[in-house]
């Protein structure tokens, strides 16, 4: 865990949440439920066998996709590692491709190819879903460059955990996005693990937490806790205002808490690198949908008929999106070869010239 | 047609595609004030400006990978490395992301991007400015790679990179940006997968890339002046896509062959040529395929080693004695 307790400070009436209508913030706790509910089941299914790999669950960090996410325009674009199921339900991707995706069919979003960590929707704005720690943070400054040469008003969320920032491909894209006032906003999701390894054992950092390591490269920051959705939307808005007014980076560090284990393969470790009571305070105490949910309550926005509604409806949409994976075929063995090469798979005469494949 | 340098071809490769394409710029270290760390660039800058020829730091992940993200959103950047040697800090970027994002997005995402550099040894700069990747690269399915030994193709293959929609990565060579050749004027693109026969011959085939076709040239006119042989030299041009067919057409018309790279040997280019030769060709073979290789070690820097190290026109001339 880290070794900072930050105090929250309400941002209820700040104006980019107090320009939200009702619905909007219903909205909001709604795209949070039905991230909780999808992890839920692709645990459930995952322990069941009918998925691979690595499992990577957002319980208990929603709040953080869903309120940097809801602010994005037109020509604001979205980044992540390999926790990124919450960032593709958030931009609007469809359970079902997304549970496919997990079964390793047809029709998941990626066609089977790249599984639980590697999500992506270029229409979405939304870039991934990277495997590689750290690996998608010089791709971020990378699409805020591309704004910039276009001479677009916009900004890029490149989002990463806390056990990415001691990557060196992390501080030469700091540098760079410093350097040429690339607009990209670095929002550091630190939920305390890098994987077992907690944040005091493996990151040496200012007082003022990891995101103030901005200061050696002359970046904005701001290190804030994420359980409130209103929290993380309005300080997150004023990078965004920054990225948007004076093409600047900024890095936040958003305090947050995974309950499940780094990825399914630690759930059994609840006593290892972490103990027991820490997690059910950490439960009972941060829980961003609780929090919420309570919030809506005594804003008279949200009553318990419509949270249960909502927790009904995702739960619907899941077993849905279950049904869909399961019904739906694998690829074809001839797709391995396909979405290799652009100039191949659509036939140009780059792509028909010479050998490309060698079995 | 005009004459010009290997360096002078590339120059004028960038400068046409940065005038057609508003989406193409450079990047890379010494790329733009320095005029390039060989000179490549020379005068780019001071032409198109920063907007479209910029400095980077000394930072290859991060300047590589942003590339990398800048094609994603459909820029044409063409990078710079200053030596290929120096992809190997930036290898996470080159492999995983501009090789692996179309694939692993079910084709949702390709990346436009050229990276260039050279990538030779035997400047006497030690075994890490040495390498010589073009086998990794072309292990990697999703990215293309190629090796031009001529003025003509250097230009040919720059121009066709980059406007190719997928990663292409070029490797140049500081020994031959000096050289000269005819390059034909206007418009001149060479395609990917296209081998060219530099020398035709019916006696023996030499098949190399890069510089090693310069030295495999040397060979067949040594062995023509003292053996009467005809010797043919195919240039791959190309790696990754490969122009099979016309390697295996020299191969079954001189009935012999000598495969010739600057790399190292244990899964070198030559090493897939053999495979795919013996398979296709094999009725063909009137002896075994011969191979000629730098000698397997890291590059040494003593200058009269290093020279004994990489392929010299004698070691080609008495592989070929070998088998004829």
């Amino acid at each position: 865990m880290t070794n900072r307790e930050l105090a929250d400070e309400s941002h209820a009436t700040d104006p980019i949440n107090a320009a939200l209508t009702a619905d909007e913030k219903v909205g909001l706790f709604r795209d949070m439920v039905r991230i909780r509910r999808f992890e839920q089941t692709s645990l459930s299914m995952y322990q069941k066998g009918k998925i691979g790999g690595f499992l990577h669950l957002y319980i208990g960090q929603e709040s953080l996709a869903i309120g940097a996410v809801s602010l994005m325009g037109e020509h604001d674009h979205v980044i992540t590692a390999y926790r990124d199921h919450g960032h593709a339900l958030a931009v609007g991707m469809s359970m079902n491709e997304c549970m496919a995706e997990l079964y390793g069919k047809a029709t998941g979003c990626s066609k089977g190819k790249g599984g639980s960590m590697h999500y992506f929707a270029p229409d979405k704005n939304f870039w991934g879903g990277h495997g590689i720690v750290a690996g998608q943070t010089p791709l971020g400054a990378g699409l805020a460059f591309a704004l910039k040469y276009r001479k677009l008003k916009g900004a890029v969320l490149c989002f990463l955990g806390d056990g990415a920032i001691n990557q060196g491909a992390f501080h030469e894209a700091l540098n760079l996005a410093s350097l040429w006032d690339l607009p990209v906003i670095y929002i550091i999701e630190n939920n305390g693990y890098s994987m077992g390894t907690s944040q005091l054992r493996s990151s040496a950092h200012p007082q003022g937490g990891l995101a103030q390591r901005a200061e050696g490269y002359g970046i904005a920051w701001d290190t804030f806790s994420g359980s409130d959705v209103y929290t993380m939307r309005a300080r997150t808005w004023k990078a965004i205002e920054r990225a948007h007014e004076e093409s600047r980076p900024t890095i936040l560090e958003v305090l947050t808490y995974r309950h499940q284990g780094h990825s399914v393969a630690d759930s059994k470790h609840k006593d290892g690198y972490r103990t027991k009571e820490e997690i059910e305070a950490q439960k009972a105490q941060n829980d961003p949908i609780v929090r919420f949910r309570n919030l809506l309550m005594e804003e008279g926005v949200l009553d318990e008929e419509t949270a249960k509604n909502i927790q009904a409806e995702a739960k619907f949409e899941v077993d849905q999106a279950v049904k869909f994976a399961e019904e739906s075929p694998f690829p074809d063995a001839s797709a391995i070869t396909e979405d290799v090469y652009y100039e191949v798979d659509k036939q140009t005469e780059s792509g028909r010239t010479g050998r490309h494949f060698f079995n | 047609m005009p004459t010009l340098t290997y360096r002078q071809a590339l120059n004028e490769a960038f400068a046409e595609e940065i005038e057609r394409d508003e989406n193409v710029f450079l990047m890379g270290e010494e790329v733009a004030q320095y005029d390039g760390a060989y000179k490549v660039t020379q005068g780019l800058w001071k032409r198109y400006g920063d907007y479209r020829v910029i400095d980077a730091p000394i930072s290859e992940a991060g300047f590589i990978g942003l590339g990398i993200g800048a094609s994603m959103l459909g820029l044409r950047p063409v990078m710079e490395l200053m030596f290929w040697s120096f992809a190997y800090v930036a290898f996470d970027q080159l492999i995983n992301n501009a090789g692996m994002i179309r694939y692993m997005s079910g084709g949702l995402i390709h990346c436009p991007i050229v990276i260039r550099g050279p990538a030779n040894g035997g400047t006497s700069v030690g075994a890490t400015h040495s390498h010589t990747p073009e086998n990794f690269i072309a292990n990697t399915p999703g990215l293309k790679v190629c090796c031009p030994a001529t003025a003509a193709d250097a230009k040919g293959l720059m121009k066709t990179a980059i406007r190719d929609n997928d990663p292409v990565y070029v490797m140049e060579n500081t020994l031959l940006y000096g050289d000269t050749g005819e390059v034909p004027e206007g418009e001149h693109l060479v395609p990917l997968g296209v081998a060219d026969v530099k020398r035709e011959g019916s006696d023996i085939t030499f098949v190399a890339h890069g510089r090693a076709v310069i030295t495999s040239l040397a060979a067949a006119e040594q062995l023509e002046a003292e053996d009467g042989t005809l010797a043919e030299v195919v240039d791959l041009r190309s790696i990754r896509p490969l122009d099979v067919d016309t390697v295996l057409a020299s191969v079954r018309k001189t009935n012999r062959v000598v495969l010739v790279e600057e790399n190292k040997p244990f899964c070198g280019v030559a090493a897939q040529l053999a495979s795919i030769i013996q398979l296709e060709a094999f009725d063909h073979l009137d002896a075994p395929v011969q191979r000629v290789s730098a000698i397997d070690a890291p590059a040494i820097y003593s200058p009269p080693l290093e020279a004994m190290q990489l392929p010299r026109p004698a070691d080609l001339v008495a592989a070929a004695r070998k088998i004829l």
